[in-house]
């Protein structure tokens, strides 16, 4: 279990990085983020294409990768090169230095390379009494404040140009201080040649490598990776083993993918080498012979690749889309969000696999499943599956002292030691019932200070947040004890999913659902109402929402085959169906329940498409501010919310935020409130912006999150619909 | 018996081509590269109006394109670090994204086209091509002729690593290509 001082060093650490880092990272990736949506929006319909094709030529490469190892290193050394394998960084250091040792090099010019990084190249040079110098200006300013990478691309993100300008004027002490980042560029720029003219050895990575030419491809906008490989005899490149592509045509849609996904249409410099390179060193006169060696880092990759789950992360081409899109990253970066070496949701799958699970535990957190970087890897990896099976690994290993006194609370098919805190959200489910079930007491008792206080120093639950209010009539209790009416010949039949927070919270959404879809000619019937999962899935428990997952299928499957559709008020719940049940269920069963599930609004949108009337809906000329969730905007059901609701005559307003920062329970966690706060803050100003428009919201985590941060209860689009509003607006 | 009018397709093979050097000259403009579009016989000229100050480069491969006198070729260190403009051929260019791809030899395109502050690619209009697919293929053929290390260039190096974007990082700060028409039809 996760220590109190653990949680407050957390929390501590994330509100250091808030003030000092947070404004910059935000600046720099929400600009590299809505560049990319720009840029890969004008490929149209080819960016699919794009995807699917380097999708599938990775899947290909990893399966052959020894064969593709070999074809590689026969090809270098045919070519004239050297080809070394490392098992491990002890290993790579130690072939790298005897290199440099041979040719008796004084220093190492670099141009920018996360393997090195990871191997700790730097260190194990310097170790041995060589210099290294980063010559990518990135680099060089980390180098300089003696910092590690905090984005996969653009390791200094994190740092302003007034930071940059004074740890300039301390560390170097120019004649005129420097300031603005023409005077930095050309001051780095003129430090920099000399060293790189003068080095032994030049060291680069390689964005990808080409077996049957055995070429390297690296993808620059700085000239520095040029001058290093010209300048110098010795190329040393350093590349992990998932890097090799069979064919240099198969080259062609990862450099189409690679600089947009990173918020750039393509870099200034894309260099094919086939080293030892052609062109003479300079100096000319000097003549020197040229070597080349190829250093291939396995260090953990061929067990990753054996791994079923972290495979996939061997298709990650490093392009920083994963970091620019997360509305987690966006405000705290990669010195909170990374571990080791690798920063974003990613690096939970990097860090596993190089450095171990201890590395990834410590910012696993911060993947908070919102999916919304999905849709945006080049190589479409399920980043956030990743996280959540890294997460369950990393509660397995745990060992936790309280949970023997909470197994009533929590009857959950975890082993090993999962924290309190998890159990707990994990099984938000019988807590629900519980707290419903001695309604209010169990409201005012859970609220009362000390209660907060107790909750908040076991539990780490925040007490700024307000806990939901737990209604004594459910939504089921109010379906079965109503009096039904008579639909004559149906236009559908539907049962409705009764999510948990429906079910025991925010029942009026069941209810406007209800009303709503008999009003367009529907029959409906409700679901047991249990969980989905999806609450010990965002914990990582992905046994017990496996077994949760199965159940639902058990109750749902008959009455999908007897042509009924499921239909879901809750985003997230959906989303289980349509997305994380692949991957716990087997494939037949996935496909019955995701092929036949709806958002409720996706619903009426495709019953009204069907000629179903509207004329009990509520319609209105209202001006709204409709806040989607991030999980129905990865299925793309977003838009059918704001079509139906102007098809109503309805003045449609949208947030165009990646998250509202609450997802899930993870807002509620102490030590992440301050950075779900932040994350809220840009929605919030949105919100404001939308001045007495009347806000609607599709998620619970999302209502919670909008009720905390500007004072009012958004409802849910299907609350604005409901023929009942109208009755009700019409008599009073 | 052919079926096809062969004036018909070399009229739509030039329809495509103009096509092609159109759109390479707009994304060029998006990527700050400068472009001239002009017939064989002015080439030389063209080129050198590109040039600035003290130029460098590297003999072309072309049989009808040579380079101004002015220019210096095979040149020595110094020579590459007081010149101001450096001239090469280009194998090809990629018109969707205004890339001309440049060949490393034994003949110092590498340095010439990277050391000094400007840099000029002659590119055979006939090899400008559409996209990076038809690049690629090119590409791999030209590979399996015997080239082995080509820079695709895309605009004058850059970074934003200091704060806000800046050109001429390690390389040059301003990109000028001339496509030669070597056809005489023109555009
Ligand atoms: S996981 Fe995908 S989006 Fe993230 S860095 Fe890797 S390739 Fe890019």
């Amino acid at each position: 279990m996760k220590s109190n001082t653990t949680r407050e060093e957390t929390r501590a650490h994330i509100r250091h990085l808030l003030a000092e880092e947070g404004d910059t990272v935000f600046e720099n990736t929400s600009y590299l983020n809505d560049a990319r949506y720009e840029l890969v929006g004008e490929l149209g319909a080819d960016y699919d294409r794009l995807k699917d094709r380097a999708r599938s030529i990775k899947e290909e490469a990893i399966e052959h990768l020894p064969d593709l190892i070999e074809t590689l290193t026969e090809r270098v050394e045919a070519n004239g090169g050297t080809v070394y394998v490392a098992e491990d960084a002890a290993d790579a250091n130690q072939y790298i230095t005897s290199v440099c040792d041979d040719v008796g090099a004084e220093s190492v010019v670099k141009s920018k390379s996360m393997t090195t990084e990871e191997l700790e190249v730097n260190d194990a040079l310097e170790a041995v009494g060589i210099e290294a110098v980063e010559t990518d200006l990135g680099e060089m300013v980390i180098q300089i404040a003696d910092e590690a990478p905090s984005h996969l691309v653009g390791p200094g993100l994190h740092k302003s140009r007034t930071e940059i300008a004074e740890l300039f004027n301390t560390h170097f002490d120019p004649d005129e201080p420097l300031e603005t980042a023409e005077e930095l560029t050309e001051f780095a720029r003129d430090h920099l040649a000399p060293k790189i003219e003068a080095a032994d050895v030049g060291m680069t990575g390689a964005n990808f490598l080409i077996a049957e030419t055995g070429s390297l491809a690296l993808v620059t906008n700085e000239g520095n990776a040029r001058k290093v490989v010209e300048s110098n005899d010795t190329h040393i490149a350093v590349a992990g083993i998932e890097k090799i592509l069979p064919t240099l045509e198969e080259l062609q849609p990862f450099i189409e993918l690679i600089g947009r996904s990173a918020g750039q249409s393509t870099t200034a410099y894309t260099s094919i080498l086939t080293p030892p390179v052609a062109t003479p060193t300079m100096p000319f006169d000097e003549g020197g012979e040229r070597s080349f060696h190829l250093v291939l880092v396995d260090n953990g990759r061929m067990a990753m690749r054996d791994d079923e789950q972290l495979r996939e992360t061997l298709y990650c081409i490093r392009c920083s889309a994963c970091l620019n899109s997360c509305a987690n990253f966006q405000h705290v970066g990669g010195h909170a969000f990374g571990g080791e070496t690798y920063t974003g949701g990613i690096a939970t799958g990097w860090e596993t696999g190089v450095h171990g699970l201890e590395s990834a535990a410590e910012f696993n957190d911060l993947c908070t499943g919102c999916s919304r970087c999905v849709n945006q890897c080049p190589v479409k990896i399920d980043i956030p599956w990743i996280n959540t099976v890294v997460r369950d690994r990393i509660n397995r290993s745990d060992t936790g002292t309280f949970d023997f006194l909470y197994e009533g609370l929590t009857p959950d098919a975890e082993s090993g030691g999962l924290s309190l805190r998890k159990r707990l959200f994990g099984n938000f489910e019988t807590l629900a019932k519980l707290g419903s079930a001695t309604a209010p007491v169990s409201n005012w008792l859970a609220n009362r200070r000390e209660s907060r206080l107790l909750a908040e120093h076991v539990l780490g639950v925040d007490r700024r947040r307000a806990l939901p209010e737990f209604q004594r009539t459910t939504f089921r209790d109010w379906f079965r004890s109503r009096e039904r009416p008579i639909i004559e010949e149906p236009m559908r039949r539907a049962v409705l999913y009764p999510d948990i927070y429906t079910n025991y919270v925010s029942v009026e959404r069941g209810k406007a659902a209800v009303r709503t879809l008999e009003s367009l000619g529907v029959e409906v019937e409700l679901a047991t109402p249990r969980s989905t999962g999806r609450e010990p899935l965002s914990q990582g428990m992905i046994s017990t929402a496996t077994e949760r997952a199965r159940l639902i299928h058990a109750d749902l499957a008959d009455t999908i085959d007897e042509g009924t559709d499921v239909v879901f008020i809750e985003p997230s719940d959906l989303a289980m169906f349509t997305d994380d049940y692949e991957k716990l269920l087997p494939k037949e069963a996935y496909q019955t329940l995701a092929e036949n599930s709806y958002d409720v609004l996706e619903y009426v949108y495709g019953l009204l498409e069907n000629g179903a009337d509207p004329a009990e809906l509520s319609a209105d000329d209202e001006s709204l501010m409709y806040h989607s969730h991030c999980q129905q905007r990865t299925l793309g059901v977003n838009t059918h919310t704001v079509a139906v609701l102007e098809e109503l005559g309805y003045d449609v307003m949208t947030s165009n935020v990646e998250c509202c920062g609450m997802a899930g329970s993870f807002g509620y966690k102490s030590e992440y409130y301050d950075l779900s706060m932040d994350v809220g803050d840009e929605l919030r100003g949105q919100l404001v912006e939308a001045g007495d428009r009347r806000l609607v919201a599709s998620g619970t985590s999302c209502t919670d999150q909008i009720d905390d941060l500007v004072g009012e209860n958004p409802i849910h689009p299907i609350e604005v619909i409901d023929p009942e509003r109208r009755k009700g607006e019409t008599t009073t | 018996m052919p079926t096809t009018n062969d004036h018909a397709i070399d009229e739509l093979d030039h329809a495509r081509d103009v096509q092609a050097i159109q759109r390479f000259r707009e994304a060029a403009a998006n990527a700050h590269v400068e472009t001239t579009y002009v017939p064989v016989e002015r080439a030389t000229e063209a080129i050198a109006d590109a040039i600035e100050g003290d130029a460098v480069g590297s003999t072309l491969p072309f049989e009808t394109v040579t380079l101004p006198e002015k220019v210096r070729t095979d040149p020595t260190d110094d020579d590459l670090r007081t010149a101001q403009t450096g001239v090469t051929a280009a194998a090809f260019a990629i018109a969707s994204y205004g890339t001309v791809a440049i060949p490393m030899t034994e003949h110092k395109e590498g340095p010439v086209s990277l050391f000094p502050p400007t840099q000029v690619a002659v590119v055979l209009a006939r090899d400008v091509h559409p996209d990076m697919a038809t690049a690629f293929e090119v590409l791999a053929r030209l590979f399996d002729d015997g080239t082995k290390d080509v820079i695709f260039v895309t605009g004058p190096s850059s970074t934003g690593d200091m704060g806000s974007l800046v050109r001429g990082v390690h390389g040059p700060e301003a990109v000028s290509v001339i496509i030669v028409d070597t056809t005489g039809e023109g555009i």
